[in-house]
């Protein structure tokens, strides 16, 4: 062991307080009740809750819609841009990306009025449109990244041995992509769970996904309940991460 | 094959038009005087003279939230280049169980969604009984800009010969010399981009920042705009600004493309 591993040290100081202890404080909290003693009530709320378990259900359909609709109108886009026939400048890469640097608050705000502006009510429709736009460049850009990255000898060597394009496609490029789609999906679904603000942008208060109902309940001082609705997130995180290790090592 | 390429521009121009819509929207009626959004009074550059003479109704509170918004991403990724690169330089030297733990301990606030990074530094600031402003909300954006300069300092490690450091210090440099006269020019590219790319992360950061921010008034773009919309009407002056902040990112963003794309015609 060489001695310039220990410049790393400082840096796990700082995860071990910043990062583990914070997501023990969210278990111990979601565990306890206002005055510090064990319970399970926090989560046996949750669970016995009518409105939180449909939020939380609508949530997990509109994060799957939503993933679903990044990748099928992501690929695509990530597919054309790393085609060096089809798109020769990197310029069109930037553009992509650019939206993503200026204020997503602000661009939702947009977004949700020109919607009222063409008349669209805002609601299920518009909320999913909103995310998609919000999201898609997450999706786009590893793909990209990974068909950028792939060895184009696969294609082509397949094309000589008499595979059609689409069996080309289907057989070779695809699965070699999947795992630049799975760190897309990563990049998209959790995040989708848990935005606030934006959805209740985009629906005008009208739609609430679990992010806002965690905010709700942080900012009312319901710490131990927030806390607890948290856990049920960290969870899902938990086991998507696994999953999704999974299919990257099979692909 | 014409038709295919033609289909493939068509697809990618239409997505862009869409991707573009808001921010054009925006753009084009910041060059109006009326308060909400979609309303067109006539031509007038006044959001543009009220922005830079600071002649707006609540013009300390956006001012100070884009001071806020530009410190705060300075400070945090500053802090988390040097952190992560340390870092960075000590993961690449390690092995085995201890580099594995490292490197899942660092990917853990890129996985978490902001709220839950938000939610669980906010109660560790109310466990520890910190009382939460400026520095808190540094400190939020450090833990999830970090891991980001680890991952592009990282391969710049791997492409650099293991051994110019350690010649360094036979030829009588001092650690800190070989640090600085060795290492950091060569992981400089790894370094800049993982500082753009915290500097960026934080600028667009909300779930984080409202929840370590606490009740001081303290306010980034991100809050200001979340509280002004839930006011019902946006501060007007927020048009100019988004669309000057726009040209800028758009301006900088050209000239580094056209200059890598010089320089790897030269090559």
């Amino acid at each position: 062991m060489n001695k310039r591993s220990g410049w790393a040290l400082p840096y796990f100081i700082f995860l071990v307080l910043f990062v583990v202890l914070p997501l023990l404080l969210i278990v111990m909290y979601a565990l306890q009740d206002g005055s510090g003693h064990f319970t399970l009530a926090n989560l046996g709320k949750f669970f016995s809750d009518r409105d939180s378990l449909s939020t939380f259900a609508l949530s997990i359909e509109v994060a799957i819609e939503n993933t679903v609709l990044c990748i099928l109108i992501g690929y695509p886009a990530a597919y054309i841009l790393a085609d060096k026939r089809l798109n020769r400048s990197a310029v069109t890469v930037v553009l992509f990306i650019l939206p993503m640097w200026i204020n997503a608050l602000m661009r939702t705000l947009a977004t949700a009025e020109l919607f009222t502006m063409a008349g669209v009510q805002l609601g299920k429709g518009t909320l999913l449109f909103g995310m998609c736009y919000d999201y898609l460049p997450f999706m786009i850009y590893p793909i990209y990244n990974q068909l950028n990255k792939m060895d184009k000898s696969y294609a082509e060597a397949a094309q000589d041995l008499g595979a059609t394009p689409a069996e080309v496609f289907r057989k070779v490029t695809l699965p070699l992509s999947m795992p630049g789609v799975w760190s897309g999906v990563m990049m998209v679904f959790m995040p989708t769970v848990s935005t606030f603000a934006i959805s209740e942008f985009l629906t005008n208060n009208k739609i609430k996904l679990f992010g806002t109902i965690i905010q709700e309940n942080i900012n009312n001082s319901m710490w131990n309940y927030g806390a607890a609705l948290s856990l049920v997130m960290l969870v899902i995180i938990a086991i998507t991460t696994v999953l999704q290790r999974e299919e990257a090592d099979e692909s | 094959m014409k038709v295919k390429t033609f289909a493939a521009r068509v697809y990618i121009w239409l997505l862009l038009i869409v991707l573009y819509a808001p921010i054009v929207f925006i753009a084009i009626f910041s060059f109006t005087e009326a308060k909400s959004l979609g309303n067109w009074t006539g031509f007038s550059v006044q959001l543009y003279q009220n922005l830079f003479t600071g002649s707006m109704q609540n013009s300390s509170g956006l001012l100070s939230a884009v001071q806020n918004t530009l410190l705060i991403a300075l400070a945090a990724s500053a802090v988390a280049t040097v952190l992560g690169t340390l870092a960075a330089i000590g993961i690449f030297n390690m092995k085995g169980r201890r580099r594995r733990t490292l490197t899942f301990l660092n990917n853990i606030p890129m996985i978490n969604p902001d709220i839950i990074t938000g939610v669980s530094l906010f109660l560790l600031f109310v466990f520890l009984h910190i009382s939460q402003g400026y520095l808190t909300v540094i400190l939020a954006h450090i833990t999830f800009c970090t891991p980001y300069v680890v991952l592009n300092v990282l391969p710049k490690l791997s492409q650099m010969n293991p051994n110019v450091y350690e010649a360094a210090l036979d030829l009588g440099a001092t650690p800190a010399q070989a640090l600085w006269k060795v290492l950091v020019p060569a992981l400089r590219p790894g370094m800049i981009s993982g500082f753009i790319l915290s500097f960026t992360m934080s600028l667009d950061d909300f779930a984080v920042t409202f929840f370590t921010r606490g009740t001081i008034g303290l306010d980034t773009l991100s809050t200001y705009i979340y509280a002004d919309a839930r006011k019902g009407g946006l501060t007007p002056e927020l048009k100019p600004l988004m669309t000057i902040l726009f040209l800028l990112v758009l301006a900088v963003l050209l000239f580094i493309n056209i200059r890598q794309s010089k320089n790897s015609d030269k090559e």
